[in-house]
């Protein structure tokens, strides 16, 4: 088989087109990049879909935890403890097998046992928690000027909310976000390491990498891949929220904008 | 008592279920986790000094390598490190004894997709008993630990050595106090409260990686949820139960909840109590307060 050929029968092995037997002898070099890569797939999807959603949640939660009300603040409090303070690889489990039992009871939960969903919401909920920490962080650190003038300029709730609060709170909170978002990215590869079953060997980067690292018996080959096509996403992620940055700070005078700094959050 | 669980009430049921033999592993799993953490702490602030250390040196290679190694869990996921160095660090042990032990072997010892040495040269020996083979696995495991996290240690050490006001070290310096003096005497003593938040920050993720130990194939506290929660028939125990494995993993959630939040605790009083007199916005406040 060429390289042209492996790629076409495994560029979308991943999510289930292509050749359905995965290669078991003579590993050759390609066949590791492409199926890799194909298992990027899976990585990006859970990234994207829990970033986008977990923002919102994320927001709210962070009102919420801001908020002088108990009745919201403190559930608000228990989620981003809960969320935060165990570990991830648990609460994949959990999530899993909360799933398993709900679905012998009600048809609905169905799908969710299926990582394409399940996982998503536990990683959506995850996401939701650390951000939500990031944002009410930022939310505590307006400058108070910025709101009496939002006051003198007669502005006030939802008005005032959307256009000098939130603005300035995700300007400051942006670099911590922008960590988050790379270790989210990170923290997908434990899906399918996590009681979530990879149905038909459709599973994600590492599910293919320690694949080829059982088979070969030779771990140099496939986790150098696996983290080249990390450290080029990251390098991606890296790149995107940067422009978002800018433009988030584009009013500023260059000395004054938030400075892209990344600190290690790491694991969850 | 617990002999015929079939006529005890629910409480002593549960009590009899929860003292079996299998239940008996799990508490000893935790012990597991607690020895992990135990070892794995130290050494991974050893490694992290060492690699701080080394970041810092003038020697050029020295500082390229403590650099690359503080910055490798940048970009890539660590669980992919762990599953990376067990095999790799497995591979290598057995490497350098089969190049010293069997020098006279003629093979190549990678062939194919297998990995062959001679057989004085496995790790551990083939005719060792069980117990040696969990502890290698286990030790195996630790170092993994201890190179992960001593690269993320020696980030937030670099950074706290770096943190230290220069004006220290000038001063060292004009007390004729030679490099390593001052370095010893100066530096190291006062790095600490810097690295203080990012070492406990460090403590509560070791933490929580600390269920990674089952995908490096310890039985460790995970293993053994989802060996005893699984459904249970009456022909193989006389505890039959459903699937429960949701229960036991909500256990080790609430385990694991309740860990952080007293690390936490104990974290923020070691907090208060360090930077009781420092030159820092922490000290300064503190002395405020006493005012």
């Amino acid at each position: 088989m060429t390289c042209w050929e492996t790629i076409n029968a495994y560029a979308f092995r991943a999510i289930g087109f292509g050749e359905r037997q995965l290669p078991s002898t003579d590993f050759t070099l390609c066949q590791q990049f492409t199926l890799i890569g194909s298992g990027m797939i899976w990585n990006i999807y859970f990234g994207l879909i829990s970033l986008l959603t977990g923002f919102f949640l994320a927001t709210l939660l962070a009102l919420g935890k801001g908020s002088e009300n108990p009745v919201i603040r403190k559930p608000s409090e228990w989620f981003i403890f809960v969320f935060r303070g165990s570990p991830l690889f648990i609460q994949f489990f959990f999530g899993y097998f909360l799933f398993l039992s709900l679905k012998s009871q009600y048809s609905f939960f169905d799908p969710f046992t299926s990582a394409w969903l399940g996982a998503a919401v536990v990683l959506f909920l995850n996401t939701s928690a650390y951000s939500a920490e990031i944002f009410y962080g930022a939310l505590q650190a307006i400058p108070r000027g910025d709101v009496d003038a939002a006051d003198a300029y007669g502005l006030a709730g939802w008005k005032r909310f959307r256009r000098i609060i939130w603005p300035t709170s995700l300007r400051l909170a942006w670099p911590a976000y922008t960590n988050e978002a790379i270790f989210l990215f990170h923290s997908t590869t434990l899906v399918f390491f996590s009681g979530f079953p990879a149905s038909q060997q459709m599973g994600d980067a590492l599910y293919y990498a320690s694949y080829f690292a059982d088979k070969t018996f030779n771990p140099f080959i496939p986790y150098p891949i696996l983290a080249m096509y990390f450290i080029l996403m990251t390098l991606t992620i890296i790149g995107i929220f940067g422009i978002v940055n800018l433009r988030l700070n584009r009013h500023l005078p260059n000395d004054r904008r938030g400075r892209m700094k990344f600190r290690m959050q790491v694991i969850r | 008592m617990c002999a015929d669980p079939d006529t005890l009430s629910s409480f002593w049921w549960m009590t009899c279920y929860l003292t079996t033999g299998k239940h008996l592993g799990l508490y000893w799993a935790f012990g597991t986790v607690l020895l992990l953490l135990a070892i794995t702490a130290p050494a991974a602030l050893m490694f992290g000094f060492g690699g701080a250390m080394a970041a810092r040196s003038n020697f050029l290679p020295l500082q390229w390598f403590g650099k690359a190694y503080m910055s490798i869990v940048r970009g890539v996921p660590d669980i992919a490190f762990f599953l990376f160095f067990v095999i790799a660090l497995d591979q290598a042990f057995e490497w350098t004894r089969h190049k010293v032990l069997c020098p006279d072997w003629d093979q190549p010892i990678r062939q194919g997709n297998d990995f062959v040495v001679c057989d004085a040269a496995k790790l551990p020996l083939s005719t060792a008993p069980q117990y040696i083979h969990e502890i290698y696995g286990f030790a195996l495991a630790v170092l993994t630990f201890a190179i992960v996290f001593g690269a993320f240690a020696a980030s937030v050490l670099y950074g706290g050595m770096r943190a230290v006001p220069r004006g220290q070290i000038e001063t060292a310096e004009a007390y004729g106090m030679s490099h390593r003096q001052s370095f010893r005497r100066i530096l190291v003593p006062q790095m600490w409260v810097y690295a203080l938040p990012g070492l406990s920050n460090l403590w509560m993720v070791l933490i929580k990686a600390t269920p990674l130990l089952f995908l490096l194939g310890v039985p460790d506290i995970v293993y053994w949820a989802k060996e005893l929660g699984g459904t249970k028939t009456p022909q193989f125990t006389s505890f039959p139960h459903g699937d429960w494995r949701m229960w036991y993993f909500l256990f080790l959630l609430v385990f694991y909840l309740a860990f952080t939040k007293v690390s936490e605790v104990v974290l923020d009083r070691l907090m208060k109590r360090l930077t009781h007199g420092q030159a820092t916005t922490g000290g300064e406040a503190q002395r405020r307060a006493q005012v």
